[in-house]
This record gives C-alpha cells, structure tokens and sequence, in this order.
C-alpha cells in the first residue's frame, strides 16, 4: 500500500501545498490542477494586503508552524490573476 | 464522503502491523489522547497516496528507534469523522491536515508534523525528523 497513488497523470504539483502568489495577497492550499478558468486549489487559506493582519512574512512563518488555516474547500483563481507559484514546503521559516 | 472499507482496511493494517492503536470513535480518542500522561505519537491516516504513501513507511522506520513516545495511536481522516475531529481538538493551534503527526507529552502538542512537511520528501527523510522529536521530548521525565 505504500507508494499507492490514486490519482495518476495528474500535474506535477498535484496534491502539493503550495503559495500562489497574486497582485492582492497570497492564496495558500493544496494545488489541484490547472482548468481553463484557472488555477484549482483545495483547503485554502489567502492573505490580503491591506486587510488581513501583520504582512505576507509573518502569515506564511505562522502558516508554516501551525498549517493552512483553510477558509475555503475549493478556491478556483483566474491565470491571469497568478503572479507565482512554490511549495509551501520552500518557503523559508 | 468515505472510501469503501475495502480500499482503506489496507491502510489501516499498515499503521496497526506496526503497532499503533487505532482510535476509530471519540471515546477511543478520549480514552487514549484525552487525560494521557507521558507522551503519544497521534499518526492522522489519509488516502492521499502523495503523501500519506511515505508517511505510514516514514512512522514505521521512526518506530524502530531507540527513543520511542509511550503509545502510538492512529486515526483515519475522511473515515472516521468523529474520531479525527476529536483528535484534532486536542491540537491547539495546529490546523487540520491530513496525513499529519502530532507529539503530545502531557496532553500538550510538543511537535507537529504537517502535510506540507511529508509531500515530497522521502520517509527516511521524515523518519529523521520524527527520531530526533522523539530524541527531544521523549527520553526525559515527562510529569512531576
């Protein structure tokens, strides 16, 4: 059972946290695909300048030790609207 | 909604072949995480093979060393609901996902292993990381 995979063929990033970056905050969740309407994450969490507290640094530092605290299920964000996408697991502390 | 049983009884087995105890309702969770002294590896199962293929592996290989916490229990995301909930309220902070591990010594979350800490990494990568948890918080007195 260990190394089973259920879902092949998929995107490289497919079930990978990741930070999508866009011009107004940070989305943070698990990378599902790449649709025509845009980027599909699941469980996700954003940042957004201006309103949510302290700066982009400090919620992914908090979100790397304490995890995604996921506003959403399903988080559907237009490709023009992505600026940049890395693992959350790349980010530094 | 849960996978057929068919499809997760093997996962199951895995985590509780190496010994852990499987918790599949809120008393279990209560009786086993809820007022436990000295320290309790908390495996949170999941289906996803991305991750959770090298996180049952990486808990076995961190079993076998030398420093171990006291009981090893074992819950079942998108299975066993209640028993996953129940497990998660005793991790503060923490934010659910699944895999994941929690070490508690005295009921409180000393470390934390999160889905994004397992996706992608080897579980002798991740079993290093537990060894040294366990180096940390379960080779000394853990109540007054």
């Amino acid at each position: 059972m260990s190394g089973h995979v259920f879902h092949p063929g998929h995107h490289d990033l497919h079930g990978i946290t990741v930070v999508l970056e866009t011009n107004s905050g940070l989305w943070v969740g698990r990378f599902d695909s790449v649709t025509p309407k845009g980027v599909l994450l699941h469980d996700a969490g954003c940042y957004e300048d201006g309103v949510t507290e302290g700066t982009r640094e400090e919620y992914l530092r908090k979100t790397l030790k304490f995890g995604v605290r996921a506003t959403v299920k399903n988080k559907l964000i237009p490709e023009q609207d992505v600026r940049g996408i890395r693992q959350l697991a790349e980010v530094s502390a | 909604m849960p996978y057929p049983e068919s499809l997760v009884a093997p996962m199951r087995a895995e985590m509780t072949s190496m010994g852990a105890v499987e918790l599949r309702t809120v008393a279990d969770v209560d009786a086993a995480v809820g007022s436990a002294t000295g320290t309790t590896l908390v495996f949170v199962n999941s289906v996803c093979g991305c991750a959770a293929g090298n996180a049952r592996p990486a808990v076995k290989m961190a079993l076998g060393h030398g420093v171990l916490p006291d009981r090893t229990v074992t819950v079942f995301a998108g299975q066993d609901l209640d028993a996953v909930a129940r497990a998660r309220s005793y991790f503060g902070e923490y934010q659910p996902s699944s895999p994941s591990m929690a070490l508690l010594r005295d009921g409180e979350v000393v470390h934390f292993v999160h889905r994004h800490q397992i996706e992608g990494r080897s579980p002798q990568s991740i079993a290093a990381d537990l060894t040294k948890a366990f180096d940390t918080y379960c080779s000394g007195p853990v109540s007054a």
